[in-house]
């Protein structure tokens, strides 16, 4: 990894070569007299990780949800792909390839796991049900990330350990040729086992070449995944930069207190990263 | 992963697995859809059709899985074998079981039946319709009077339409009304079930009125036929015959294109085993019907028509429940509406849609119940109370969960099934006054009872829910 200086300004002329995926530009959003998000910078690229990490109410659950659709921005530009785009509901960021997975998951207990990872978008043969073909490429998608821990994928996802659910519900997220997944929390109420498979589940669709953007509290699990690392304080992107510009002292810095190294943030939204 | 530590499907857990079970069980995961047991999986969690091989390993995994708390239909069926010895044995005479008896049943069941399959769609939305017995008596009604000449005298046909179209107009509204405004259905439908009780007597002409069929005009006869009509004893096997062909054809084809595709399908045997025992029940009500249950003067004999008609109802929501979006979302609201609104679906228009198509397959009950009754509508013979007590009872009875997601049209069968049984074995008792208190007391007792079965099996679920 090269150690880049690099403000969020520059982002795209830094490091990386490529394109950012998705590219956030002084995204403002408030509501009613609480500024949740001060001109927020962010660049997504795709076949890498993004490790988003911030305190409680730091404003990362708002600013998921305002990719993810959920909410709309009040300023500033989202570009996807290079181009402005306005994701004005969830079903917006589906068409462009976003897709999110919320801590709660969204899984129906009583359905099995193909039909929960149809829901919603279910296959049709003369206006049934296709079960056999929706099954088919549920079973392809579970192959294809090695989720290969549940017995049946007709069985009820009630009967699922967490990890499984987890995993089905990221499977879920990426069957529709997505682009770029964001995970809120998917490690937070698993036990080790099933951290583990969620972790190398998310670096296999890193390898798949999708953009993934970790929201996690859990500073082991970021610094084993996030190839990029972005870090929220009081609303605003106080750092963002490659992973191997922090550690996990700085990353804790900047989240308690906005800056690093025993220095407070200069400008908001304009930190660079030390390697 | 360590084999040791693999539980398979079929075997109990406290035994180690055989060899060969376990061979065979990992070749058919690697054809299948190349997926491993967990190592934490326990036997209970995966229904048993999915992985076994054999007719043995199906029965033992099923027995498994009812040991385990998930008991599906069996219940209800060994609640019947109850029902049915008990009342064979006090009623006098041990007239229960006659032939003349049970077809009286599966009349007067039908009619539970029918409400029973329209409260599980509303049920499966975790919602409830108290209105269903009152909305569907006035819809009888409406078909009734719409047949009356003279009166409007509209064909059979048109009345039974509008009468469906009716009932789900007024199930549209109220669901509409706890949709939109967040009302408890609880609520809702409880004020649609005085305002329509209401309605009913009005409709009916007063407390003593009431609405009778013509049977000597054609017309009316086919309504008053709904029931009481009957097909010819060789017409009843040769329609016993083509519906367990289409049936068994159906099932096996399936199967058989499951097999050709590399999914898991039910072994061959299973699938034979299920054919021939519903071809064995079909006969045996074929049986039961074509014995002479009329007079030494008029025979009647042959099945009902409205047994056919309840196959038919029973079948279209199969149907729409387990093969289309509608059915697909109102079992994920049912199980997680938030996850069903995240994936598009309108909670508030299936909901609304859940009400109407309800109160709508109500008004055939409506309508069978008129029938049932020799064509007769009257407050004697029709009361909304006792029928929505009944109708969910028996839904709940057949299986069907009140805190939805759970449930079939199947069981809404089975249910309706027990409560007539049990309505009618009571009436038959001759037990003077106690008879009335007891039709209420005994349903009321199994309701409570099946209530109880539906909330331990739920935790006996949640049990295997890990987080």
């Amino acid at each position: 990894m090269t150690e880049v200086n690099e403000t969020p300004n520059a982002a795209s002329s830094g490091g990386d070569d490529a394109e950012p995926l998705l590219k956030l530009r002084g995204i403002d959003k408030h509501f009613g007299p609480v500024q949740a998000l001060y001109g927020v910078n962010l660049d997504l690229f795709a076949g890498n990780v993004t490790g988003l990490c911030g305190d409680n109410g730091a404003g990362k659950s708002v600013l998921t949800r305002t990719i993810a659709g959920a909410h709309q921005p009040d300023h500033g530009q989202i570009y996807f792909e290079g181009r402005p785009v306005h994701i004005r509901s969830t079903r917006d960021a589906s068409a462009l390839g976003i897709e999110t997975v919320y801590q709660d998951l969204a899984l129906a207990d009583n359905l099995d796991i193909v039909q929960n990872m149809f829901l919603g978008r279910e296959r049709l043969r003369h206006g049934l049900l296709d079960e056999d073909s929706m099954e088919l490429a549920a079973a392809d998608t579970l192959k294809s990330l090695r989720v290969t821990t549940v017995r049946s994928i007709r069985q009820p996802v009630a009967s699922l350990s967490g990890g499984q659910r987890q995993s089905v519900a990221v499977a879920k997220a990426v069957m529709w040729n997505s682009k770029l997944v964001l995970l809120d929390e998917p490690t937070a109420a698993l036990g080790v086992v099933q951290t583990r498979q969620v972790l190398d589940l998310i670096k296999r669709l890193r390898d798949r070449g999708l953009a993934v953007m970790v929201i996690s509290h859990n500073l082991n699990d970021v610094f084993e995944v996030a190839d990029r690392i972005a870090v929220l304080y009081l609303g605003r992107m106080v750092a963002d930069g490659p992973a191997a510009g922090f550690d996990r002292q700085s990353v804790v810095e900047y989240m308690t207190t906005g800056g690093a190294n025993g220095r407070p943030s200069e400008a908001p939204g304009s930190v660079s990263v030390e390697g | 992963m360590d084999p040791d530590q693999e539980t398979p499907a079929t075997a109990d857990p406290g035994q180690p697995p055989s060899e060969t079970a376990h061979a065979r069980r990992r070749q058919t995961e690697a054809e299948a859809v190349a997926l491993v047991a967990a190592p934490d999986m326990s036997v209970a969690d995966v229904p048993p059709e999915l992985l076994a091989q054999s007719l043995g390993q199906y029965l033992r995994a099923s027995w498994l899985r009812i040991r385990g708390g998930d008991s599906g239909v069996m219940p209800v069926l060994l609640a019947m074998v109850v029902v049915a010895v008990v009342f064979q044995i006090i009623t006098p005479e041990h007239s229960f079981l006659r032939p003349s008896n049970l077809v009286y049943i599966f009349g007067l069941s039908t009619v539970y039946m029918v409400l029973a399959i329209a409260e599980t769609i509303v049920l499966l939305i975790a919602e409830i319709d108290l209105s269903v017995g009152a909305v569907a008596l006035i819809g009888g009604v409406i078909a009734f009077k719409l047949v009356q000449q003279p009166g409007a005298g509209w064909p059979w046909w048109a009345a039974i339409i509008a009468a469906l179209v009716s009932c789900g107009v007024f199930g549209a509204l109220q669901g509409t009304l706890s949709a939109r405004l967040k009302i408890p259905s609880f609520i809702v439908t409880l004020g649609g079930f005085l305002l329509f009780s209401g309605i009913l007597i009005v409709a009916l002409g007063g407390a003593d009125g009431s609405v009778n069929l013509n049977t000597s005009d054609s017309n009316q006869a086919v309504i008053y036929d709904l029931v009481q009509g009957t097909i010819t004893p060789v017409a009843s096997w040769i329609l016993l015959v083509v519906a367990v062909g289409i049936f068994g054809t159906a099932l096996w084809l399936r199967a058989a294109s499951r097999r050709r595709q590399g999914l898991v399908a039910p072994p061959k045997s299973v699938t034979a085993v299920r054919i021939v025992l519903v071809a064995l029940v079909g006969a045996a009500v074929v049986v039961v019907c074509n014995v002479n249950r009329g007079t030494s003067l008029k025979a009647v004999q042959g099945l009902p028509w409205v047994i056919p008609i309840v196959i038919v109802v029973a079948g279209i929501w199969t149907l729409v429940l387990e093969r289309t979006r509608f059915g697909r979302y109102l079992y994920a609201i049912g199980g997680n509406p938030e996850a069903a609104r995240r994936a598009g679906v309108s909670l508030a228009g299936m909901r609304t849609w859940a009400f109407a198509l309800c109160a709508a397959t109500a008004g055939l009950g409506g309508i069978l119940l008129g029938s049932f009754f020799y064509g007769e509508y009257s407050t004697n013979t029709a009361d909304p109370g006792q029928l929505v007590l009944y109708t969910v009872a028996a839904a709940v009875i057949g299986g069907v969960s009140l805190f939805g997601g759970r449930g079939k049209a199947l069981h809404g069968v089975l249910g309706g099934l027990l409560i007539g049984g049990i309505a009618y074995g009571v009436s038959l008792l001759n037990l003077g006054s106690l008879s009335t208190p007891l039709q209420y007391i005994l349903p009321g007792a199994v309701l409570l009872a099946a209530v109880l079965i539906d909330v331990l099996s739920r935790r006996g679920a949640g049990s295997v829910t890990r987080v």
